[in-house]
C-alpha cells in the first residue's frame, strides 16, 4: 500500500507538528507514508472565494503530485471535502466551457483516493484504538466540512474515546460552525468573531484544558480567541493527541529522523 | 425588487452594528434555537424524510425544466374556473395592475394575507402612494407595520421583537391603524394575541378587497394554496369580495398529488408542526362562496433570469420555510435586516443577489455572508445546495470587479504562481518562518487587521514541514 501524505498548505506552514504527528502515527501502524514534494495547496481559499479557474492549475498539481499513490491522506476535512466535492465541479465546469476533458479526468483520478485522517484510520486500517495516551481533559469541535460535507459521523469521536487516559467531555453546541470559513474570517470580521466568541465560551464552560479538531483552520480561529482572551484552553489537532504514547506522551520524538518503512 | 433596499450598506457593515446589539442578538438566539429544536424533532417523528426531501425536490426541479407549459396549463385552468389572470414582468407592472384592479372596485382599503411576493415588489408602498391602505393581518407583519418597521424573518417577520416591544408597538400605534389596544395591556402572548383579533376583525368584517400570495399553484385545476397559522388568512380569502393573489411563477406545481409531499415538507420545517393549523385551497370563483372576482398576477421579477443559471436556479425550489435562517449562524448574529431585502439569511443570499442582480453593495456582498458551514443545506426540505451556490455567485461578483475585487483577484493570481511553484513557496514560508520574531502581534493592513482585531495570529514554526521532512525522512 503506498500512502502519500497531503498535510495541506496551512499545516506545511503553520502547523508542522500536525504534518509530524501524522507520520508519526501512521508509521507506529505500520503505513510506509511519502510526501511527494510537488504538492502545495488544494485550492481551497481561492475556489471557495470565487476564483474558480485560479484554482485549475492546483487541481492538475494535486493530480501529478499525487499520482500513483493508493492513498493520500490529509490532516483537514475541508481540503478533503474540496477535492472531493469541487474537483468534479471545476471538471464539469470546464469541460461545459468547452476545455476539455483533462480537469474532469484530473479530478475522477484524485477523488476516490484523497481521504482524510479518521476515514483513512477507521475505514481503511479498520482501527479505532490506536494505542495512544493521552492524559487530559478534551472537548471536541467537529468542523463543519468534516461534519456535514464528509459527513465524518462519530469516527473522530471513536478514536478519542479509545485514547488512554483521556477525559472527553461534551461541547455545548458543539456542530456549530466556529465562524472561521476561510476568507469569511476577514470579509465579515465581526461575525465571524461573534461566533468565535460564542465557540470559544462554550467551550470554556466544559473545563476541559484541550480542544481537540481535525481541521487547523478552525482550530487557528478558535485558538486566536482563545489567545487574545487569556483562557486557560489550548486546541490541539486530533492527529497530535493521536499520536502521542506512553512512551512519548509530549511527542517530543515525532521529529526524530527515522529509516523510512520502520514501524 | 423595489429601491428602498438599495443604498443598503455592504452586508460586512451592516452587520457590525448588529453583532454590537444585544437585544437583537438575544431576542434572534432565544427565537432560533427554540424552533431549530423543535423542528429537528418534527423531522426525526418521519422515517421517510429523505425519501420526501428528494422528491420535493425532483418535483420541483421537474416542474421549473417545464415552467412554461405549466403555467400556460395553469393560465388555462384559472380562466376556465371563473379567475384572471395577469402577467407581470417586474415589480413595477406587477403593482400597477394590483393598484388598477383595486381602484376599479372603488375601494381605497385593503386587507393582506402575509406574503413575500408582495413584500417582495413593495406592493404596500406603491398602493399608499395611489391613496390605498393595505392593512397587513398576520400578527407578526401586523407588528413590522404598526412599528413603521421592515420584516427580519420569512416566517416571524418580527423575531428580532420580544414581547415587551410588541406590547409598546401596539399600545402606542394600534389607535393610528384602526381601533385602539385595550388600556392597561399586559405583555402576556394571550393578552397581545387578543389585542391583534380586536384590531384585525373590525378590518376583516369592513374589507371588500383581499390581497394574498400563495405558497402553491395546481396547474392541473388552477388551484391556489396557502398555509398558515393563524387563520386570518382565510378570513382575507374567503370574506372580501374581491381576490387579488400577487404569486412568483415558481410557484407552481403540477398535480394536486405532489401536495402530499409539500404539504408534509413545509410545515415541519418551518413552525415544527406536522400540520399547518389553516390550509386554504381556492379555485378561480363560485356563486355564493367567497369572493366574486378572482385575479391571480404572475410575478416574473427576475424569475426568468434566475432559471437560465444552471447552478443557481436550484435557490427557485425554495418553498420559504425559513429552515435555514433559523440554522445560520451568521443570521443569527448578524440579524434578518443586515440582508437588505426581505429574503434574510442563506437563502436570501442566493436568491437576492439572482433576482436583483450584483450592481449594488449589499448584493455584492451577499454571496460573501456565509462561511460555507452547511447547515442550510441540510435542513433544506427542498435540498438546496446554497453553499454551492454562493460560491457560483461569488465568482460571478469577483468576475464583475468592482472595489476590492480586482485588487484581490492580483493577489489570488500572484499566489496561485506561487503555489504552481513548490520551490518558491517553500523559499517564502521558510523566510516567513525564519523572520517570526520580527512579526507584530497586530498587523496595520485593513485585511490582517481585520483577523488581528480579535484573534491573535498563530505562532509561527521554525521551520515548516517539507523541511523537517527532508531532513529527516531522506
Ligand atoms: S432555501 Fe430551503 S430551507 Fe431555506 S427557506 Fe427555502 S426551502 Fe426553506
Amino acid at each position: 500500500m503506498r500512502v502519500a501524505l497531503f498535510p495541506t498548505c496551512v499545516n506545511d506552514a503553520i502547523h508542522p507538528r500536525t504534518g509530524q504527528a501524522v507520520v508519526a502515527l501512521l508509521e507506529r501502524l505500520g503505513v510506509e507514508v511519502d510526501f511527494p514534494a510537488a504538492q502545495t495547496c488544494c485550492g481551497q481559499p481561492q475556489y471557495n472565494t470565487g476564483y474558480r479557474r485560479a484554482t485549475e492549475p492546483l487541481v492538475h498539481r494535486m493530480a501529478d503530485a499525487f499520482a500513483g499513490y493508493d492513498h493520500v491522506v490529509t490532516p483537514s476535512g475541508s481540503c478533503t471535502a474540496m477535492v472531493r466535492d469541487n474537483y468534479p465541479r471545476i471538471g464539469a465546469r470546464a469541460r461545459a466551457e468547452g476545455r476539455g476533458d483533462g480537469l474532469a479526468k484530473a479530478a475522477e483520478s484524485l477523488v476516490p483516493r484523497v481521504l482524510e485522517l479518521t476515514e483513512f484510520l477507521v475505514d481503511v486500517l479498520k482501527v479505532t484504538d490506536v494505542g495512544a495516551y493521552y492524559p487530559h481533559r478534551v472537548t471536541y469541535h467537529p468542523s463543519c466540512h468534516g461534519l456535514r460535507m464528509l459527513g465524518l459521523g462519530d469516527r473522530p469521536r471513536r478514536l478519542l474515546e479509545a485514547v488512554e487516559g483521556l477525559e472527553l467531555v461534551e461541547l455545548p453546541g458543539a456542530e456549530e460552525c466556529c465562524g472561521f470559513g476561510g476568507t469569511f474570517a476577514v470579509k465579515n470580521p465581526d461575525v465571524s468573531a461573534a461566533m468565535g466568541a460564542d465557540k470559544v465560551s462554550n467551550a470554556l464552560s466544559t473545563g476541559a484544558e484541550v480542544l481537540c479538531g481535525a481541521d487547523n483552520s478552525c482550530l487557528l480561529h478558535i485558538g486566536g480567541t482563545l489567545r487574545r482572551a487569556d483562557a486557560p484552553m489550548r486546541t490541539v489537532h486530533l492527529a497530535e493527541i493521536l499520536a502521542c504514547t506512553r512512551a512519548d506522551p509530549t511527542g517530543a520524538d515525532w521529529g526524530a529522523p527515522r529509516a523510512r518503512g520502520t514501524a | 425588487m423595489s429601491d428602498t433596499y438599495l443604498g443598503m450598506p455592504s452586508f460586512p457593515q451592516a452587520a457590525k452594528a448588529s453583532t454590537k446589539d444585544t437585544r437583537l442578538r438575544a431576542n434572534l438566539t432565544h427565537a432560533t434555537r427554540t424552533i431549530r429544536d423543535k423542528r429537528a424533532r418534527a423531522v426525526a417523528e418521519l422515517d421517510d424524510w429523505a425519501q420526501l426531501r428528494e422528491a420535493g425536490k425532483r418535483i420541483k426541479d421537474q416542474t421549473l425544466r417545464h415552467l412554461d407549459d405549466y403555467l400556460v396549463q395553469l393560465e388555462q385552468q384559472v380562466t376556465a374556473a371563473g379567475g384572471t389572470v395577469h402577467w407581470a414582468a417586474d415589480a413595477a407592472e406587477a403593482n400597477r395592475i394590483v393598484a388598477d384592479l383595486v381602484k376599479a372596485t372603488g375601494e381605497t382599503e385593503v386587507v393582506k394575507v402575509k406574503s413575500m411576493a408582495t413584500q417582495e415588489i413593495e406592493l404596500n408602498e406603491a398602493l399608499a402612494a395611489e391613496g390605498i391602505t393595505a392593512y397587513e393581518t398576520d400578527l407578526a407583519e401586523l407588528i413590522v407595520q404598526l412599528g413603521d418597521d421592515r420584516p427580519s424573518h420569512i416566517l416571524v417577520p418580527a423575531i428580532h421583537r420580544n414581547r415587551g416591544e410588541v406590547r409598546d408597538i401596539f399600545t402606542e400605534k394600534m389607535g393610528e391603524w384602526g381601533r385602539p389596544a385595550p388600556e392597561g395591556l399586559g405583555d402576556s402572548p394571550a393578552e397581545l394575541a387578543e389585542a391583534a383579533r380586536l384590531h384585525l376583525r373590525e378590518k376583516f368584517l369592513r374589507a371588500k378587497v383581499g390581497i394574498s400570495g400563495a405558497n402553491f399553484m395546481v396547474a392541473e385545476t388552477g388551484t391556489l394554496v396557502v398555509v398558515e397559522s393563524e387563520g386570518n388568512g382565510r378570513m382575507c380569502l374567503t370574506l372580501p369580495e374581491t381576490l387579488i393573489s400577487v404569486v412568483g411563477i415558481e410557484k407552481v406545481v403540477p398535480t394536486w398529488r405532489d401536495l402530499e409531499v409539500f404539504l408534509q415538507l413545509l410545515p415541519r420545517s418551518s413552525t415544527a408542526e406536522r400540520m399547518n393549523p389553516y390550509t386554504s385551497l381556492w379555485t378561480g370563483t363560485s356563486d355564493g362562496d367567497g369572493p366574486r372576482d378572482f385575479h391571480l398576477v404572475l410575478l416574473d421579477n427576475g424569475r426568468t433570469d434566475t432559471l437560465a443559471d444552471e447552478v443557481g436556479r436550484q435557490a427557485l425550489r425554495c418553498i420559504r420555510c425559513s429552515a435555514c435562517l433559523n440554522v445560520c449562524p451568521v443570521y443569527e448574529r448578524a440579524g434578518g435586516h443586515a440582508y437588505g431585502s426581505v429574503y434574510p439569511g442563506p437563502i436570501g443570499a442566493i436568491l437576492t443577489p439572482q433576482l436583483r442582480g450584483t450592481a449594488s453593495a449589499i448584493d455584492a456582498s451577499l454571496p460573501f455572508a456565509s462561511t460555507l458551514c452547511g447547515a442550510c443545506y441540510e435542513v433544506c426540505p427542498v435540498a438546496i445546495d446554497i453553499p454551492e451556490v454562493l460560491v457560483h455567485l461569488r465568482e460571478q461578483v469577483a468576475e464583475q470587479g468592482g472595489p476590492g475585487h480586482r485588487a484581490e483577484h492580483a493577489v489570488v493570481r500572484a499566489g496561485t504562481w506561487l503555489l504552481d511553484h513548490p520551490a518558491a513557496l517553500g523559499a517564502v514560508v521558510r523566510l516567513a518562518a525564519k523572520t517570526r520574531k520580527l512579526h507584530p502581534k497586530r498587523l496595520p493592513i485593513a485585511v490582517a487587521r481585520a483577523w488581528t482585531d480579535s484573534r491573535d495570529l498563530p505562532r509561527l514554526p521554525q521551520a515548516p514541514f517539507r523541511d523537517w521532512w527532508k531532513k529527516n525522512r531522506p
